[in-house]
Protein backbone atom coordinates (compact mmCIF):
# COMPACT_ATOMS: atom_id res chain seq x y z
CA UNK A 1 0.00 0.00 0.00
CA UNK A 2 2.90 1.99 0.79
CA UNK A 3 5.06 1.34 -2.44
CA UNK A 4 2.55 2.71 -4.91
CA UNK A 5 2.75 6.62 -4.06
CA UNK A 6 6.51 5.80 -3.58
CA UNK A 7 6.40 4.51 -6.97
CA UNK A 8 4.56 7.00 -8.49
CA UNK A 9 6.70 9.62 -7.06
CA UNK A 10 9.87 7.75 -8.30
CA UNK A 11 8.16 7.88 -11.46
CA UNK A 12 7.10 11.58 -11.41
CA UNK A 13 10.79 12.75 -10.75
CA UNK A 14 12.30 10.23 -13.61
CA UNK A 15 9.88 12.50 -16.26
CA UNK A 16 10.93 15.45 -14.33
CA UNK A 17 14.50 14.89 -14.89
CA UNK A 18 14.18 13.98 -18.04
CA UNK A 19 12.27 16.84 -19.08
CA UNK A 20 14.85 18.76 -17.26
CA UNK A 21 17.48 17.22 -18.72
CA UNK A 22 15.69 17.64 -22.52
CA UNK A 23 14.98 21.45 -21.95
CA UNK A 24 18.64 22.40 -20.68
CA UNK A 25 20.25 20.40 -23.80
CA UNK A 26 17.58 22.11 -26.06
CA UNK A 27 20.09 24.91 -27.01
CA UNK A 28 22.10 22.45 -28.14
CA UNK A 29 20.56 20.41 -30.43
CA UNK A 30 17.91 23.30 -31.84
CA UNK A 31 20.52 25.31 -32.60
CA UNK A 32 19.51 28.58 -34.48
CA UNK A 33 15.72 27.38 -35.96
CA UNK A 34 14.20 29.19 -33.15
CA UNK A 35 15.58 31.96 -34.68
CA UNK A 36 15.51 30.86 -38.76
CA UNK A 37 12.91 32.89 -40.91
CA UNK A 38 11.60 31.18 -44.03
CA UNK A 39 9.88 33.89 -46.23
CA UNK A 40 8.15 31.27 -48.09
CA UNK A 41 6.32 29.82 -44.85
CA UNK A 42 4.95 32.41 -42.72
CA UNK A 43 2.19 32.17 -41.01
CA UNK A 44 1.76 28.44 -41.62
CA UNK A 45 -1.26 26.39 -39.97
CA UNK A 46 0.58 23.07 -37.86
CA UNK A 47 1.29 20.18 -40.36
CA UNK A 48 3.48 17.31 -40.74
CA UNK A 49 5.86 19.45 -42.15
CA UNK A 50 5.41 22.42 -39.63
CA UNK A 51 4.66 20.63 -36.41
CA UNK A 52 2.90 23.65 -34.36
CA UNK A 53 3.11 25.72 -37.45
CA UNK A 54 5.33 29.31 -38.17
CA UNK A 55 4.83 32.36 -37.38
CA UNK A 56 4.64 35.79 -39.61
CA UNK A 57 8.46 35.52 -40.23
CA UNK A 58 8.12 31.76 -40.67
CA UNK A 59 10.07 30.99 -37.90
CA UNK A 60 8.58 27.56 -36.87
CA UNK A 61 6.38 27.87 -33.96
CA UNK A 62 7.59 24.27 -31.94
CA UNK A 63 11.10 25.48 -31.57
CA UNK A 64 10.74 28.79 -30.60
CA UNK A 65 8.19 27.23 -27.41
CA UNK A 66 11.18 24.96 -26.65
CA UNK A 67 13.46 27.88 -26.40
CA UNK A 68 11.42 29.71 -25.04
CA UNK A 69 10.43 27.03 -22.21
CA UNK A 70 14.38 26.31 -21.90
CA UNK A 71 15.07 30.00 -20.79
CA UNK A 72 11.54 30.28 -18.74
CA UNK A 73 13.23 28.02 -16.90
CA UNK A 74 16.69 28.84 -16.51
CA UNK A 75 15.13 32.74 -15.17
CA UNK A 76 12.58 30.91 -12.97
CA UNK A 77 15.33 28.93 -11.63
CA UNK A 78 17.38 31.59 -10.88
CA UNK A 79 14.96 33.48 -9.48
CA UNK A 80 13.92 30.92 -7.52
CA UNK A 81 17.51 30.30 -5.99
CA UNK A 82 18.24 34.20 -5.65
CA UNK A 83 14.70 34.73 -3.56
CA UNK A 84 15.62 31.71 -1.59
CA UNK A 85 19.01 33.01 -0.40
CA UNK A 86 17.44 36.67 0.51
CA UNK A 87 14.69 35.36 2.19
CA UNK A 88 17.12 32.85 4.30
CA UNK A 89 19.60 35.84 4.82
CA UNK A 90 16.82 38.22 5.92
CA UNK A 91 14.96 35.38 8.30
CA UNK A 92 18.42 34.89 9.93
CA UNK A 93 19.90 38.29 10.36
CA UNK A 94 15.94 39.06 11.58
CA UNK A 95 17.24 36.57 14.84
CA UNK A 96 20.12 38.32 15.56
CA UNK A 97 18.79 41.52 17.76
CA UNK A 98 14.60 42.55 18.07
CA UNK A 99 15.30 45.95 16.16
CA UNK A 100 16.48 43.85 12.93
CA UNK A 101 13.77 41.80 13.34
CA UNK A 102 11.21 44.66 13.25
CA UNK A 103 12.99 46.31 10.70
CA UNK A 104 12.81 42.63 8.22
CA UNK A 105 9.02 42.03 9.30
CA UNK A 106 8.49 46.13 8.38
CA UNK A 107 10.21 44.96 5.14
CA UNK A 108 7.89 41.75 4.48
CA UNK A 109 5.03 43.66 5.29
CA UNK A 110 5.47 46.37 2.99
CA UNK A 111 6.84 44.20 -0.15
CA UNK A 112 3.55 41.63 0.35
CA UNK A 113 1.10 44.57 0.40
CA UNK A 114 1.99 45.78 -3.04
CA UNK A 115 0.28 43.62 -5.27
CA UNK A 116 3.25 41.20 -7.20
CA UNK A 117 3.03 42.28 -10.59
CA UNK A 118 2.70 46.23 -9.83
CA UNK A 119 6.39 45.76 -7.57
CA UNK A 120 7.61 43.80 -10.34
CA UNK A 121 7.11 46.46 -13.08
CA UNK A 122 8.20 49.01 -10.49
CA UNK A 123 11.41 46.70 -9.91
CA UNK A 124 12.11 45.82 -14.14
CA UNK A 125 11.39 49.87 -14.31
CA UNK A 126 13.76 50.59 -12.10
CA UNK A 127 16.49 48.36 -13.60
CA UNK A 128 15.99 48.86 -17.44
CA UNK A 129 14.55 45.62 -17.89
CA UNK A 130 16.59 42.64 -19.67
CA UNK A 131 17.10 39.03 -18.48
CA UNK A 132 19.04 40.29 -15.21
CA UNK A 133 16.46 42.72 -14.13
CA UNK A 134 13.88 40.48 -14.48
CA UNK A 135 15.81 37.79 -12.33
CA UNK A 136 16.42 40.34 -9.66
CA UNK A 137 12.97 42.02 -9.83
CA UNK A 138 11.38 38.47 -9.48
CA UNK A 139 13.98 37.40 -6.51
CA UNK A 140 12.85 40.47 -5.06
CA UNK A 141 9.28 40.28 -5.11
CA UNK A 142 9.28 36.54 -3.93
CA UNK A 143 10.94 36.31 -0.71
CA UNK A 144 8.96 37.80 1.76
CA UNK A 145 6.59 35.10 1.66
CA UNK A 146 9.01 32.04 2.24
CA UNK A 147 11.11 34.99 4.72
CA UNK A 148 7.60 35.15 6.94
CA UNK A 149 7.39 31.35 7.03
CA UNK A 150 11.26 30.83 7.66
CA UNK A 151 11.02 33.00 10.58
CA UNK A 152 8.42 31.63 12.21
CA UNK A 153 10.43 28.59 12.08
CA UNK A 154 13.67 29.88 13.39
CA UNK A 155 11.59 31.97 16.25
CA UNK A 156 9.85 28.46 17.29
CA UNK A 157 13.63 26.63 16.90
CA UNK A 158 15.05 29.70 19.21
CA UNK A 159 12.84 28.71 22.24
CA UNK A 160 14.10 25.12 21.98
CA UNK A 161 15.74 23.32 25.08
CA UNK A 162 18.92 22.99 23.15
CA UNK A 163 19.02 26.29 21.94
CA UNK A 164 18.84 28.04 25.86
CA UNK A 165 21.40 25.16 26.94
CA UNK A 166 24.16 26.33 24.32
CA UNK A 167 22.97 29.88 25.17
CA UNK A 168 23.57 28.91 28.78
CA UNK A 169 27.42 27.71 27.87
CA UNK A 170 27.71 31.30 26.71
CA UNK A 171 27.64 31.10 23.14
CA UNK A 172 26.94 34.39 20.94
CA UNK A 173 23.73 34.80 18.97
CA UNK A 174 25.57 34.30 15.95
CA UNK A 175 27.26 31.13 16.49
CA UNK A 176 23.90 29.70 17.55
CA UNK A 177 21.78 31.08 14.14
CA UNK A 178 24.69 29.26 11.91
CA UNK A 179 25.17 26.33 13.60
CA UNK A 180 21.84 25.33 15.28
CA UNK A 181 19.26 27.24 13.46
CA UNK A 182 19.79 27.40 9.88
CA UNK A 183 21.08 24.03 9.55
CA UNK A 184 17.21 23.10 10.63
CA UNK A 185 15.77 25.07 8.33
CA UNK A 186 17.44 24.11 5.30
CA UNK A 187 15.27 21.14 3.68
CA UNK A 188 12.74 24.50 4.06
CA UNK A 189 14.47 26.24 2.05
CA UNK A 190 14.77 23.15 -0.57
CA UNK A 191 11.16 23.08 -0.48
CA UNK A 192 10.38 26.92 -0.58
CA UNK A 193 12.27 27.35 -3.37
CA UNK A 194 10.86 24.27 -5.26
CA UNK A 195 7.36 26.38 -4.08
CA UNK A 196 8.26 29.66 -5.84
CA UNK A 197 9.60 27.65 -9.11
CA UNK A 198 6.54 28.14 -10.46
CA UNK A 199 5.28 31.23 -9.45
CA UNK A 200 8.86 33.17 -10.34
CA UNK A 201 7.67 31.33 -13.73
CA UNK A 202 4.78 32.65 -14.03
CA UNK A 203 5.47 36.23 -13.30
CA UNK A 204 8.84 36.18 -15.57
CA UNK A 205 6.19 35.11 -18.15
CA UNK A 206 3.98 38.10 -17.33
CA UNK A 207 6.04 40.66 -17.21
CA UNK A 208 7.97 39.48 -20.33
CA UNK A 209 4.44 39.59 -22.14
CA UNK A 210 3.67 43.10 -21.05
CA UNK A 211 6.38 44.30 -22.46
CA UNK A 212 8.81 45.01 -19.38
CA UNK A 213 10.54 41.34 -19.23
CA UNK A 214 12.88 39.67 -21.41
CA UNK A 215 14.02 41.65 -24.74
CA UNK A 216 11.41 40.97 -27.24
CA UNK A 217 14.30 39.50 -29.63
CA UNK A 218 14.67 36.70 -27.79
CA UNK A 219 12.18 33.61 -27.94
CA UNK A 220 10.56 34.20 -24.62
CA UNK A 221 7.13 32.81 -24.04
CA UNK A 222 5.76 35.89 -23.16
CA UNK A 223 7.59 37.23 -26.17
CA UNK A 224 5.75 34.97 -27.96
CA UNK A 225 2.40 35.21 -26.51
CA UNK A 226 2.63 38.97 -27.02
CA UNK A 227 2.96 38.66 -30.48
CA UNK A 228 0.51 35.94 -31.00
CA UNK A 229 -1.95 38.80 -29.17
CA UNK A 230 -1.49 41.12 -32.92
CA UNK A 231 -2.46 38.43 -34.92
CA UNK A 232 -4.90 36.79 -32.73
CA UNK A 233 -7.85 38.34 -34.86
CA UNK A 234 -6.98 37.13 -37.75
CA UNK A 235 -7.71 33.72 -36.72
CA UNK A 236 -4.22 32.52 -36.24
CA UNK A 237 -4.85 30.35 -32.96
CA UNK A 238 -1.60 28.19 -33.28
CA UNK A 239 0.19 31.27 -32.16
CA UNK A 240 -1.49 31.51 -29.26
CA UNK A 241 -2.48 27.86 -27.69
CA UNK A 242 1.23 26.12 -28.26
CA UNK A 243 3.28 28.03 -26.38
CA UNK A 244 0.87 28.94 -23.08
CA UNK A 245 0.02 25.21 -23.41
CA UNK A 246 3.43 24.79 -22.62
CA UNK A 247 4.35 26.84 -20.02
CA UNK A 248 1.26 25.45 -18.32
CA UNK A 249 2.57 22.06 -18.54
CA UNK A 250 5.51 23.17 -17.60
CA UNK A 251 4.61 24.65 -14.79
CA UNK A 252 2.47 21.57 -13.30
CA UNK A 253 4.70 19.40 -13.72
CA UNK A 254 6.99 21.36 -11.03
CA UNK A 255 4.44 22.31 -9.25
CA UNK A 256 3.23 18.67 -8.44
CA UNK A 257 6.80 17.97 -8.14
CA UNK A 258 6.85 20.36 -5.46
CA UNK A 259 4.19 19.16 -3.65
CA UNK A 260 4.86 15.74 -3.39
CA UNK A 261 8.52 16.81 -2.24
CA UNK A 262 7.22 18.50 0.61
CA UNK A 263 5.07 15.96 1.84
CA UNK A 264 7.84 13.50 1.63
CA UNK A 265 9.86 15.45 3.42
CA UNK B 1 -11.75 48.44 24.69
CA UNK B 2 -9.25 45.84 23.73
CA UNK B 3 -10.78 46.00 20.03
CA UNK B 4 -9.67 49.90 20.13
CA UNK B 5 -6.25 48.70 20.93
CA UNK B 6 -6.06 46.59 18.77
CA UNK B 7 -7.29 48.60 15.52
CA UNK B 8 -5.50 51.56 16.81
CA UNK B 9 -2.28 49.12 16.54
CA UNK B 10 -2.72 47.98 13.41
CA UNK B 11 -3.65 51.74 11.71
CA UNK B 12 -0.55 52.37 12.96
CA UNK B 13 1.53 49.28 11.59
CA UNK B 14 -0.75 50.56 8.01
CA UNK B 15 0.33 53.91 8.42
CA UNK B 16 3.93 52.45 8.81
CA UNK B 17 3.61 50.31 6.27
CA UNK B 18 2.77 52.51 3.48
CA UNK B 19 5.05 55.65 4.67
CA UNK B 20 7.79 52.33 3.86
CA UNK B 21 5.83 51.97 0.45
CA UNK B 22 6.60 55.34 -0.45
CA UNK B 23 10.17 55.00 0.64
CA UNK B 24 10.50 52.07 -1.47
CA UNK B 25 8.95 52.94 -4.74
CA UNK B 26 10.64 56.66 -4.78
CA UNK B 27 13.56 54.84 -4.30
CA UNK B 28 13.19 52.38 -6.93
CA UNK B 29 12.17 54.94 -9.48
CA UNK B 30 15.22 57.69 -8.08
CA UNK B 31 17.55 54.28 -9.30
CA UNK B 32 15.83 53.94 -12.52
CA UNK B 33 18.32 54.54 -15.97
CA UNK B 34 15.52 56.39 -17.54
CA UNK B 35 16.36 60.14 -17.52
CA UNK B 36 12.69 62.14 -16.05
CA UNK B 37 13.46 64.80 -18.34
CA UNK B 38 13.79 62.75 -21.25
CA UNK B 39 10.74 60.97 -20.41
CA UNK B 40 8.72 64.38 -19.43
CA UNK B 41 9.81 65.64 -22.74
CA UNK B 42 8.89 62.59 -24.85
CA UNK B 43 9.37 62.96 -28.04
CA UNK B 44 10.25 66.66 -27.96
CA UNK B 45 13.16 65.55 -26.98
CA UNK B 46 15.24 66.31 -29.67
CA UNK B 47 13.93 69.74 -29.96
CA UNK B 48 15.47 71.07 -26.39
CA UNK B 49 18.48 73.01 -26.34
CA UNK B 50 21.08 71.28 -23.04
CA UNK B 51 20.59 74.77 -21.23
CA UNK B 52 16.79 74.39 -21.92
CA UNK B 53 17.25 70.91 -20.56
CA UNK B 54 18.55 72.15 -16.90
CA UNK B 55 16.06 74.53 -17.02
CA UNK B 56 13.48 71.78 -17.19
CA UNK B 57 15.42 70.17 -14.38
CA UNK B 58 15.73 72.52 -12.35
CA UNK B 59 12.30 73.99 -12.43
CA UNK B 60 10.72 69.97 -11.77
CA UNK B 61 13.72 69.93 -9.15
CA UNK B 62 15.41 66.78 -10.59
CA UNK B 63 18.48 68.28 -9.39
CA UNK B 64 17.98 68.42 -5.53
CA UNK B 65 19.19 65.35 -3.11
CA UNK B 66 17.03 62.40 -3.56
CA UNK B 67 16.22 63.23 0.28
CA UNK B 68 15.09 66.32 -0.27
CA UNK B 69 12.88 65.45 -3.31
CA UNK B 70 11.19 62.54 -1.05
CA UNK B 71 10.51 64.83 1.10
CA UNK B 72 8.98 67.41 -1.41
CA UNK B 73 6.64 64.49 -2.82
CA UNK B 74 5.63 63.35 0.27
CA UNK B 75 4.38 66.71 1.34
CA UNK B 76 2.66 66.67 -1.55
CA UNK B 77 1.11 63.94 -1.27
CA UNK B 78 -0.28 64.96 2.39
CA UNK B 79 -2.34 67.91 0.50
CA UNK B 80 -3.88 65.51 -1.66
CA UNK B 81 -1.67 66.62 -4.95
CA UNK B 82 -1.20 63.30 -6.63
CA UNK B 83 1.38 65.05 -10.02
CA UNK B 84 0.75 65.32 -13.29
CA UNK B 85 -0.03 62.09 -15.56
CA UNK B 86 2.09 63.55 -18.70
CA UNK B 87 0.52 60.18 -20.70
CA UNK B 88 -3.12 60.91 -19.64
CA UNK B 89 -2.39 64.78 -19.46
CA UNK B 90 -4.36 64.85 -16.71
CA UNK B 91 -4.21 65.10 -12.85
CA UNK B 92 -2.42 61.90 -11.53
CA UNK B 93 -5.80 61.77 -8.95
CA UNK B 94 -8.68 62.16 -12.11
CA UNK B 95 -6.66 59.29 -13.48
CA UNK B 96 -6.89 57.12 -10.77
CA UNK B 97 -10.35 58.00 -10.43
CA UNK B 98 -11.67 57.83 -13.88
CA UNK B 99 -10.01 54.49 -14.44
CA UNK B 100 -10.99 52.50 -10.87
CA UNK B 101 -14.13 53.41 -11.47
CA UNK B 102 -13.87 51.71 -14.58
CA UNK B 103 -11.89 48.81 -12.78
CA UNK B 104 -14.02 48.28 -9.48
CA UNK B 105 -16.92 46.63 -11.24
CA UNK B 106 -14.91 44.43 -12.78
CA UNK B 107 -13.02 43.73 -9.67
CA UNK B 108 -15.80 43.36 -7.39
CA UNK B 109 -17.83 41.14 -10.08
CA UNK B 110 -14.72 38.80 -10.07
CA UNK B 111 -13.93 38.37 -6.76
CA UNK B 112 -17.36 37.73 -5.39
CA UNK B 113 -18.01 35.38 -8.46
CA UNK B 114 -14.29 33.15 -7.36
CA UNK B 115 -15.09 33.10 -4.01
CA UNK B 116 -19.20 31.75 -4.23
CA UNK B 117 -17.38 29.14 -6.83
CA UNK B 118 -14.73 28.65 -5.15
CA UNK B 119 -16.78 28.00 -1.65
CA UNK B 120 -19.17 25.64 -3.44
CA UNK B 121 -16.38 23.71 -5.43
CA UNK B 122 -14.28 23.43 -2.15
CA UNK B 123 -17.18 22.11 -0.25
CA UNK B 124 -18.41 19.55 -3.15
CA UNK B 125 -14.52 18.18 -3.32
CA UNK B 126 -13.76 18.31 0.64
CA UNK B 127 -17.21 16.59 1.84
CA UNK B 128 -16.16 13.06 -0.12
CA UNK B 129 -12.29 12.98 -0.13
CA UNK B 130 -10.93 10.79 -2.88
CA UNK B 131 -14.55 10.57 -4.81
CA UNK B 132 -14.55 11.27 -8.14
CA UNK B 133 -16.26 14.63 -8.28
CA UNK B 134 -13.06 15.67 -5.38
CA UNK B 135 -10.56 14.29 -7.93
CA UNK B 136 -12.32 16.08 -10.67
CA UNK B 137 -12.63 19.03 -8.54
CA UNK B 138 -8.93 19.07 -7.54
CA UNK B 139 -7.61 18.63 -10.73
CA UNK B 140 -9.29 21.31 -12.29
CA UNK B 141 -7.90 23.45 -9.66
CA UNK B 142 -4.19 22.49 -9.86
CA UNK B 143 -4.48 23.07 -13.80
CA UNK B 144 -5.95 26.64 -12.91
CA UNK B 145 -3.80 27.17 -10.73
CA UNK B 146 -0.20 26.71 -12.92
CA UNK B 147 -2.49 28.76 -16.14
CA UNK B 148 -0.55 31.94 -17.19
CA UNK B 149 -3.95 34.18 -16.56
CA UNK B 150 -2.87 36.09 -19.89
CA UNK B 151 -3.16 33.31 -21.67
CA UNK B 152 -6.49 32.03 -20.45
CA UNK B 153 -7.83 35.56 -21.14
CA UNK B 154 -6.22 34.80 -24.20
CA UNK B 155 -7.64 31.69 -25.35
CA UNK B 156 -11.31 33.15 -23.76
CA UNK B 157 -10.62 35.59 -26.66
CA UNK B 158 -10.16 33.36 -29.33
CA UNK B 159 -12.80 31.12 -28.44
CA UNK B 160 -15.69 33.53 -27.61
CA UNK B 161 -15.34 36.87 -29.44
CA UNK B 162 -12.78 35.81 -32.35
CA UNK B 163 -14.41 32.30 -33.04
CA UNK B 164 -17.93 32.42 -31.90
CA UNK B 165 -18.40 35.95 -32.19
CA UNK B 166 -20.51 36.02 -29.06
CA UNK B 167 -18.97 38.98 -26.99
CA UNK B 168 -16.54 42.27 -28.06
CA UNK B 169 -12.94 41.90 -28.71
CA UNK B 170 -11.99 44.68 -27.19
CA UNK B 171 -12.76 48.12 -25.10
CA UNK B 172 -15.23 49.00 -22.37
CA UNK B 173 -17.88 49.79 -24.88
CA UNK B 174 -17.97 50.14 -28.93
CA UNK B 175 -15.57 51.89 -30.81
CA UNK B 176 -16.69 55.35 -31.65
CA UNK B 177 -19.22 56.03 -29.20
CA UNK B 178 -19.02 58.03 -26.32
CA UNK B 179 -19.07 56.64 -23.10
CA UNK B 180 -21.87 58.21 -21.46
CA UNK B 181 -24.22 56.85 -24.56
CA UNK B 182 -23.35 53.30 -24.18
CA UNK B 183 -26.03 51.46 -22.66
CA UNK B 184 -25.69 49.57 -19.07
CA UNK B 185 -26.23 45.83 -20.64
CA UNK B 186 -23.33 46.47 -23.92
CA UNK B 187 -21.15 47.92 -20.77
CA UNK B 188 -22.19 44.07 -19.17
CA UNK B 189 -21.48 42.61 -22.43
CA UNK B 190 -18.04 43.76 -22.58
CA UNK B 191 -17.67 43.04 -18.79
CA UNK B 192 -18.71 39.62 -19.65
CA UNK B 193 -15.47 37.80 -20.59
CA UNK B 194 -12.73 39.54 -18.81
CA UNK B 195 -14.70 39.34 -15.45
CA UNK B 196 -14.70 35.33 -16.15
CA UNK B 197 -11.40 34.85 -16.77
CA UNK B 198 -10.25 37.03 -13.79
CA UNK B 199 -12.64 34.76 -11.81
CA UNK B 200 -11.46 31.50 -12.92
CA UNK B 201 -8.08 32.10 -11.49
CA UNK B 202 -9.07 32.93 -7.92
CA UNK B 203 -11.72 29.86 -7.81
CA UNK B 204 -8.36 27.63 -7.43
CA UNK B 205 -6.61 29.12 -4.98
CA UNK B 206 -10.30 29.45 -2.82
CA UNK B 207 -11.42 25.82 -3.48
CA UNK B 208 -8.05 23.91 -3.02
CA UNK B 209 -8.14 25.95 0.51
CA UNK B 210 -11.97 25.41 1.41
CA UNK B 211 -11.49 21.95 0.23
CA UNK B 212 -8.81 21.47 2.83
CA UNK B 213 -10.69 23.09 5.64
CA UNK B 214 -13.59 20.62 4.76
CA UNK B 215 -11.49 17.44 4.42
CA UNK B 216 -10.49 17.93 7.55
CA UNK B 217 -13.93 18.44 9.20
CA UNK B 218 -15.22 15.73 7.39
CA UNK B 219 -12.88 13.69 9.69
CA UNK B 220 -13.34 15.43 12.87
CA UNK B 221 -15.25 14.12 16.30
CA UNK B 222 -17.94 16.39 15.29
CA UNK B 223 -18.67 15.02 11.85
CA UNK B 224 -18.72 11.16 13.38
CA UNK B 225 -20.96 12.17 15.75
CA UNK B 226 -23.07 13.64 13.74
CA UNK B 227 -22.71 10.50 10.21
CA UNK B 228 -24.05 8.36 14.04
CA UNK B 229 -26.44 9.91 15.02
CA UNK B 230 -27.95 9.07 10.75
CA UNK B 231 -27.72 12.32 9.30
CA UNK B 232 -26.16 12.09 5.53
CA UNK B 233 -23.32 13.23 4.21
CA UNK B 234 -24.54 16.53 2.16
CA UNK B 235 -26.77 17.41 5.58
CA UNK B 236 -23.36 17.43 7.56
CA UNK B 237 -21.73 19.28 4.43
CA UNK B 238 -24.66 21.62 4.22
CA UNK B 239 -25.15 22.34 7.98
CA UNK B 240 -22.44 22.32 9.55
CA UNK B 241 -19.16 22.11 7.05
CA UNK B 242 -20.18 25.00 5.29
CA UNK B 243 -20.01 27.16 8.43
CA UNK B 244 -16.99 25.79 9.02
CA UNK B 245 -15.00 26.40 5.68
CA UNK B 246 -16.80 29.55 4.38
CA UNK B 247 -15.15 31.77 6.78
CA UNK B 248 -11.46 30.88 6.00
CA UNK B 249 -12.53 31.53 2.54
CA UNK B 250 -13.97 34.64 3.33
CA UNK B 251 -10.84 35.74 4.56
CA UNK B 252 -8.61 33.99 2.38
CA UNK B 253 -10.44 36.14 -0.14
CA UNK B 254 -9.67 39.15 1.75
CA UNK B 255 -5.80 38.48 2.00
CA UNK B 256 -5.39 37.88 -1.52
CA UNK B 257 -6.98 41.24 -3.01
CA UNK B 258 -3.46 41.77 -4.08
CA UNK B 259 -3.27 38.74 -6.88
CA UNK B 260 -6.89 39.64 -7.68
CA UNK B 261 -4.95 43.51 -8.71
CA UNK B 262 -2.13 42.11 -10.84
CA UNK B 263 -4.69 39.53 -12.42
CA UNK B 264 -6.54 42.75 -13.50
CA UNK B 265 -3.37 44.33 -15.10
CA UNK B 266 -3.45 41.41 -17.38
CA UNK B 267 -6.73 40.40 -18.17
CA UNK B 268 -7.68 44.20 -18.98
CA UNK B 269 -4.21 44.16 -20.92
CA UNK B 270 -5.60 41.42 -23.24
CA UNK B 271 -9.37 42.55 -23.53
CA UNK B 272 -7.98 45.99 -23.84
CA UNK B 273 -10.60 47.06 -21.11
CA UNK B 274 -9.35 51.18 -20.21
CA UNK B 275 -9.05 50.38 -16.63
CA UNK B 276 -6.78 51.13 -13.74
CA UNK B 277 -4.30 48.09 -14.41
CA UNK B 278 -4.20 49.28 -18.38
CA UNK B 279 -3.20 52.77 -17.22
CA UNK B 280 -0.65 50.85 -14.67
CA UNK B 281 1.31 49.05 -17.97
CA UNK B 282 1.19 52.04 -19.40
CA UNK B 283 2.70 54.10 -16.47
CA UNK B 284 5.67 51.36 -16.43
CA UNK B 285 6.09 51.15 -20.25
CA UNK B 286 6.11 55.03 -20.47
CA UNK B 287 7.66 55.93 -17.76
CA UNK B 288 4.94 58.38 -16.37
CA UNK B 289 6.32 58.24 -12.67
CA UNK B 290 4.34 60.26 -10.92
CA UNK B 291 0.89 57.98 -12.17
CA UNK B 292 3.16 54.90 -11.04
CA UNK B 293 4.01 55.80 -7.81
CA UNK B 294 0.51 57.02 -7.16
CA UNK B 295 -1.14 53.63 -8.36
CA UNK B 296 1.55 51.55 -5.86
CA UNK B 297 0.69 53.57 -3.28
CA UNK B 298 -3.02 53.09 -3.76
CA UNK B 299 -2.77 49.54 -4.76
CA UNK B 300 -0.88 49.30 -1.04
CA UNK B 301 -3.91 51.01 0.41
CA UNK B 302 -6.38 48.89 -1.22
CA UNK B 303 -4.55 45.51 -0.44
CA UNK B 304 -3.71 46.45 3.27
CA UNK B 305 -7.48 47.45 4.13
CA UNK B 306 -8.18 43.82 2.73
CA UNK B 307 -5.61 42.47 4.47
CA UNK B 308 -6.88 43.97 7.81
CA UNK B 309 -10.42 42.83 6.63
CA UNK B 310 -9.04 39.06 6.66
CA UNK B 311 -7.01 39.81 10.01
CA UNK B 312 -10.47 41.00 11.81
CA UNK B 313 -12.43 38.70 10.36
CA UNK B 314 -10.37 35.91 11.81
CA UNK B 315 -10.06 37.25 15.64
CA UNK B 316 -14.09 38.25 15.71
CA UNK B 317 -14.81 34.30 14.07
CA UNK B 318 -11.92 32.70 16.00
CA UNK B 319 -11.07 33.98 19.66
CA UNK B 320 -8.18 31.54 20.09
CA UNK B 321 -6.11 33.42 17.52
CA UNK B 322 -6.67 36.85 19.79
CA UNK B 323 -5.31 34.71 22.43
CA UNK B 324 -2.55 33.47 20.89
CA UNK B 325 -1.64 37.19 19.78
CA UNK B 326 -1.79 38.22 23.62
CA UNK B 327 0.21 35.19 24.97
CA UNK B 328 3.17 36.45 22.14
Amino acid sequence: MNSQPRLVAAGYAGVFGLLVLLLLSSSLWLGDSPLHMQFEARLMPPSAEHWLGTDALGRELWARTLAGLALSFGVGLSAALLGTLIALSLASLAMLSPILDALVSLLIDTLLSVPHLILLLLIAFALGGGTQAVIIAVALTHWPSLARLLRAELLSLRNSPYVAISKGFGKRQGFIVWYHLLPHVLPHCLVGALLLFPHAILHEAALTFLGVGLDPTQPAIGVLLADAMRYLTGGYWWLGVFPGLGLLLMVLAIERFASMLRKAL
Amino acid sequence: MRLTAWLASRLLRLLLVLLSVAAVSFGLMMLSPIDPVDAYLGPQMAQVSPEQRTLIAERWGFNAPASVQFHHWLQQLLSGELGWSHIYNQPVSDVINQRFQRSFFLLLSAWLLSLILGVVLGIAAGSKEGSLLDRLISGYAYITASTPTFWLAMLALLLFSVTLGWTPTCCAGPTGVLSQEVTLLTQLHHLLLPTLTLALLGVATITLHTRAKMAAFMRSDTALHAFAQGASRFDIAWRHGLRHASLPAVTLAFASLGELFGGSLLVEQVFAYPGLGQATVAAGLRSDVPLLLAIALFTALFVSVGNLIADGLYQWADPRIARDRTNE
